[in-house]
């Protein structure tokens, strides 16, 4: 399995984030995607994940199983947690898991995963930023996806949550996955390639 | 094909801004010189044996009345071009009508309305044509207020047209549907029936139908050039902001 | 079909838990309702002949008032973003979300309107049909407003924005439904015509209103 962006653009409000970005993850890879703010790198992982159409180019995954397009076979972790606070920490994994396909079994593991066990049947608007963030990284989890597009998914999270979800990013890679994680910090991950966005001067009228 | 090749020639937005440019003038001339004619054809025209002189607000009324749905049509239509076809022009035009499109409503309201005093003895009779126009007022008014509380320019342009297209679906539902509703309540008012035009007053309304349609199309170019312009400035200043090497940011309109 | 009847249990789960929405939702359609006596005077005659009326324009209006927030919390939390990457289509998702919203609103607004029906001297034979028309009706009232939600998502002041753009969509459900009723209570006559229009406005709003605003959906999360 590989992950291929073919001569990617993108435009936003008239400015032009990146052009003609081509690149290749093979399966047990993580892409690393750094650069300054504005750079596009959450352009970059919507574009992958078929939320922002590209100006130009596309992207493809190339021998896999099955002709699913390629945002159904991504999972995208970015900002926003997709946790709902009034929802119990377990009926937020569980309604993930029964969405994406897996069953409750699936969302007692991952909450196990991220150490929030001990808090199932509290409602989730009472987590810390941190406690939700890493409520939200279970998702990733709960379904089966090959490639997850993680958009700096270490933001508010302390030194064990960061390693659980070294633990798992890289458990998905031996497995044959692959990841593409857009960052300001290294990460520990195995088998990295890195791919540096900069600031586009020129401008689409 | 010289028609294929006017439109082709249209669809770029330079070629759009050069041959407008020239077009303008005679539009504006033209429109000026029909409704003049159609005016003076409507005033000489003798007076309706029912209505008297009070019926020659038909030779506005009935115009407007047309643009105002034409209009509407204009603007699905360039709102289905922008959406398939992803043409930047065909939002431009849609951009540019709607408001056009509102004003000719209104007129048509404001007309109609002056015409039901004498006929009804009340300004607003809820006669089922007039109820339609004022829904397509409210349509026009929606797309407009859409348009206009996105911050986002690409985001307006995208979710308007798909409001234009919706509108354009239901507007025959709408229409059948107030149609009804006056058939089946007591009426308690005569309506106006569907006016029987003498040929001494159907030439001065088809000449205030011409008249007044190219008159729209002068205005609807007009805006569209206006539109064009403020595009290029906002371009214009984005890029300065990025040469300064500043971060430019969709600025807030 | 599975991740369906998730996304509907879980809308129908947040409307029960987030706080009284339903509860706003039917007293403010009591609230709307008692303006208009109060507003016109006691004539029991005048009253009985406009309840139809003044119960669907009440009941749009409740409607309206929790159809703003259809997407928004979902767009908010970063929901939304997921939903778009499937499994279901976002015509599904708004499926499922207008199901849901028609279950936690539409329906607890048909229960409650016989009861001001009372309220307005609504004749004794207008009842049955008065339920069977909002039973019909509401289903559009939804999802011709799901669709009013997804374009003013993103909106300033997208509460009045909405009002303004679903009050003449909701034109022909209101006509049609009160001509329901009125066929039976004023005019002694058959509310079939009426009543078969209506249903069929329902189900081509269940069938496009969907497409229409997953259209706008997919916009709103680039």
């Amino acid at each position: 399995m590989r992950l291929i962006g073919d001569k990617l653009s993108s435009v936003r409000g008239g400015r032009v984030l990146f052009a003609e970005l081509s690149f290749a993850v093979a399966a047990g890879e993580a892409l690393v995607v750094t650069g300054p703010n504005g750079s596009g790198k959450t352009s970059l992982l919507r574009t992958i994940g078929g939320l922002l159409p590209p100006a130009a180019g596309e992207v493809r995954i190339e021998d896999t199983a099955g002709d699913a397009p390629v945002r159904e076979q991504c999972h995208y972790f970015g900002h926003r947690n997709a946790v709902k606070s009034a929802l119990t920490v377990l009926e937020n994994a569980a309604f993930w898991a029964g969405y994406l396909g897996g069953g409750r079994d699936r969302a007692e593991r991952a909450l196990d995963a991220f150490g929030l066990s001990g808090l199932r049947d509290i409602p989730a608007g009472y987590l810390s930023a941190g406690q939700q963030r890493r409520l939200g990284l279970t998702r990733l989890l709960l379904g089966e996806r090959p490639v997850w597009l993680l958009d700096e998914p270490t933001a508010s999270l302390d030194d064990a949550a960061q390693a659980a979800l070294m633990t798992a990013v890289n458990g998905h890679l031996q497995r044959g996955g692959i990841a593409v994680a857009a960052t300001h910090v290294p990460l520990s991950l195995q088998n990295t390639r890195t791919l540096s966005l900069q600031r586009a001067s020129a401008s689409a009228a | 094909m010289p028609m294929q090749t006017l439109t082709q020639r249209l669809a770029n937005p330079t070629r759009f801004m050069a041959l407008s440019a020239q077009l303008l003038p005679w539009l504006w001339g033209a429109a000026a010189a029909i409704i003049a004619i159609g005016l003076y054809m409507g005033f000489a025209s003798p007076p309706d044996y029912q209505q008297g002189h009070s019926a020659k607000i038909m030779y506005v009324h009935v115009p407007a009345a047309w643009l105002s749905m034409a209009v509407y049509a204009l603007v699905a239509a360039s709102s289905f071009g922008f959406l398939v076809f992803r043409h930047p022009l065909a939002d431009v035009s849609a951009k540019a009508a709607a408001p056009i499109g509102a004003l000719f409503t209104l007129l048509c309201l404001v007309t109609g309305s002056l015409w039901g005093k004498p006929m009804w003895g009340a300004y607003w009779a809820w006669d089922p044509r007039l109820t339609s126009v004022l829904i397509l007022f409210f349509l026009y008014l929606g797309l407009i207020a859409l348009r206009t509380s996105i911050e986002d320019e690409s985001l307006a342009a995208n979710l308007t047209a798909i409001l234009a297209i919706v509108g354009i679906v239901l507007l025959p539902v709408i229409r059948y549907s107030v149609n009804w509703n006056s058939i089946h309540q007591p009426p308690s008012v005569s309506r106006l029936g569907a006016p029987t035009v003498h040929p001494d007053l159907l030439w001065p309304l088809l000449t205030m139908a011409v008249g007044m349609t190219v008159l729209f199309a002068a205005m609807h170019m007009k805006a569209m050039r206006n539109e064009i312009l403020r595009r290029r400035v906002k371009a214009l200043r984005l890029a300065e902001v990025q040469l300064a090497g500043g971060y430019a940011r969709q600025p807030a309109e | 079909m599975m991740a369906f009847r998730q996304l509907l249990a879980r809308d129908l789960a947040l409307a029960w838990k987030e706080g009284g929405a339903v509860g706003i939702t039917l007293g403010f359609f009591l609230v709307v309702v008692t303006m208009l006596p109060l507003s016109l005077g006691p004539d029991l005659n005048l009253l009985s002949r406009i309840a139809a009326g003044v119960l669907w324009v009440a009941l749009l209006l409740a409607a309206l008032l929790s159809l703003g927030r259809l997407f928004e919390g979902d767009l908010e939390d970063g929901t939304l973003d997921v939903l778009a990457m499937g499994p279901l289509s976002l015509e599904g998702v708004v499926a499922a979300k207008g199901f849901a919203h028609w279950l936690s609103t539409g329906l607890p607004l048909t229960v409650m309107a016989p009861l001001l029906g009372l309220l307005l001297n609504l004749p004794g034979e207008g009842y049955l049909i008065l339920i069977a028309t909002m039973l019909a009706g509401t289903p559009a009232v939804s999802f011709l407003g799901a669709v009013g939600a997804a374009l003013t998502l993103r909106a300033r002041r997208g509460g009045l924005l909405l009002a303004l753009l679903m009050l003449p969509l909701f034109v022909p459900t209101l006509v049609f439904g009160i001509a329901s009723v009125n066929a039976v209570t004023i005019e002694a006559g058959s509310a079939l015509p009426p009543f078969l229009i209506l249903v069929a406005i329902s189900l081509a709003a269940i069938v496009l209103a969907p497409l229409a605003a997953a259209a706008a959906l997919r916009f709103q999360v680039r």
